[in-house]
């Protein structure tokens, strides 16, 4: 682990230095927070850095660890979007994370299902398998949708779900999800 | 039973039929174990034994609801999972009875969110109601031991004095003193 950084302190990670030798017109960016990397793109650049991390051999992330993402709404601090879509790599080689994160913002009213155009980014199952899970379990809980996934549905809540659950503007208590279904009495059955 | 060693072996007793039956449902009652929580743990162990369940007959956990007449639901029931107790709880045969089992199964528990089913008493009928998080073994056969208190009455005719049922008293008083409340901190400053 390395020593906490102060947050102006360049940042020092070997696979940011060639991702940006290799991405050198694309919008990178980075944090650090207690010696843990973060690298910021673009939705739109997602999929070629993911391929590109895996595959590079002074790389090699070969494990796809989890795919979540957060909703930043009424977040104390600015954030670059409203969405982040949260990519946790781990190098077995190397024995080494890198968190990747995307920002997305919403163009439609965020209390319903419908598909949103501008909250969609590029499925990364094709180049780890294992995403197809968790990947499904992003777009039942923020209604994140991911293309070219082989099979994108709702992974926890029922097909007919009315809402995205775990987006900030969703109740705690549902709405009235829990309480709406038949009362069985000791006649009735 | 012991009971004929006391008697001579050509003796004839008299009852009633409904006090048989009701005697010999009483003391093979079968559950149907809905453990979907640690509940469930405290209900393996009731059935194990240092607490034996079988000393009440019930020691015979039937995982078919049409083979079992008492339902133990044991933890906490989530919005999905609502329509298989319901499911199963008409697949039960008559007679049947249903514990609720601990906090969660009752109230809902900690667990005030859009996915959790706020007490299955609202959906399907209860007879006893077990407190605890989780209940202890013997909470669990106090439930069992009142649920047979139940079957003993079943279509028996009241006994009271003015035509109605005597109160069957299941309800056990704690056996300690809560202390007043709140307190103040033993720690920090």
């Amino acid at each position: 682990m390395a020593a906490p950084t102060d947050a102006t302190a360049p940042i020092d990670h070997p696979a940011l230095a060639r991702v940006k030798e290799a991405f050198r017109d694309r919008r990178l960016r980075a944090t650090q927070f207690r010696g843990q990397v973060t690298l910021i793109v673009e939705p739109a650049d997602l999929h070629p850095i993911m391929q590109f991390l895996r595959d590079d051999a002074a790389c090699t992330y070969n494990f796809l660890s989890d795919v979540t993402a957060v909703d930043y709404l009424h977040y104390p601090q600015e954030m670059p979007g409203r969405f982040a879509v949260v990519y946790n790599l781990l190098s077995h080689d190397r024995d080494d994370r890198l968190i990747v994160k995307t920002f997305l913002d919403p163009s439609i009213p965020t209390d319903g299902t419908e598909a949103d155009p501008a909250l969609f980014v590029d499925s990364v199952t094709d180049i780890w398998p294992g995403a197809e899970w968790t990947e499904r379990e992003v777009f039942d809980m923020f209604g994140i949708r991911f293309r070219n996934h082989p099979d994108l549905r709702r992974i926890l809540t029922w097909e007919d779900y009315p809402a995205h659950p775990l987006r900030k503007d969703y109740p705690l208590r549902g709405r009235g999800e829990r309480e709406s279904y038949r009362v069985l009495d000791r006649t009735s059955s | 039973m012991g009971i004929e060693t006391a008697l001579p072996t050509d003796v004839m007793l008299t009852t009633q039929l409904q006090r048989v039956i009701n005697w010999s449902r009483r003391s093979s009652i079968w559950p149907l174990p809905f453990a979907t929580a640690c509940c469930g743990i405290e209900l393996m162990a009731t059935a194990c034994s240092r607490f034996d369940l079988a000393r009440f007959g019930a020691e015979v956990m039937r995982f078919s609801p049409r083979q079992s007449d008492l339902l133990i639901v044991a933890g906490r029931v989530g919005i999905k999972m609502l329509p298989v107790l319901q499911r199963m709880y008409e697949q039960m045969t008559e007679p049947k009875w249903v514990i609720s089992m601990g906090a969660c199964a009752s109230t809902g528990g900690v667990f005030d969110t859009y996915a959790t089913v706020q007490g299955c008493d609202q959906f399907i009928p209860v007879d006893v109601y077990i407190p605890g998080c989780p209940p202890r073994p013997e909470m669990l056969i106090e439930g069992v031991m009142a649920i047979q208190r139940i079957i003993d009455e079943d279509r028996i005719p009241p006994k009271g004095p003015d035509g109605k049922r005597v109160p069957l008293g299941i309800a056990v008083s704690p056996n300690y003193t809560p202390k007043p409340q709140p307190v103040g901190l033993t720690v920090g400053s």
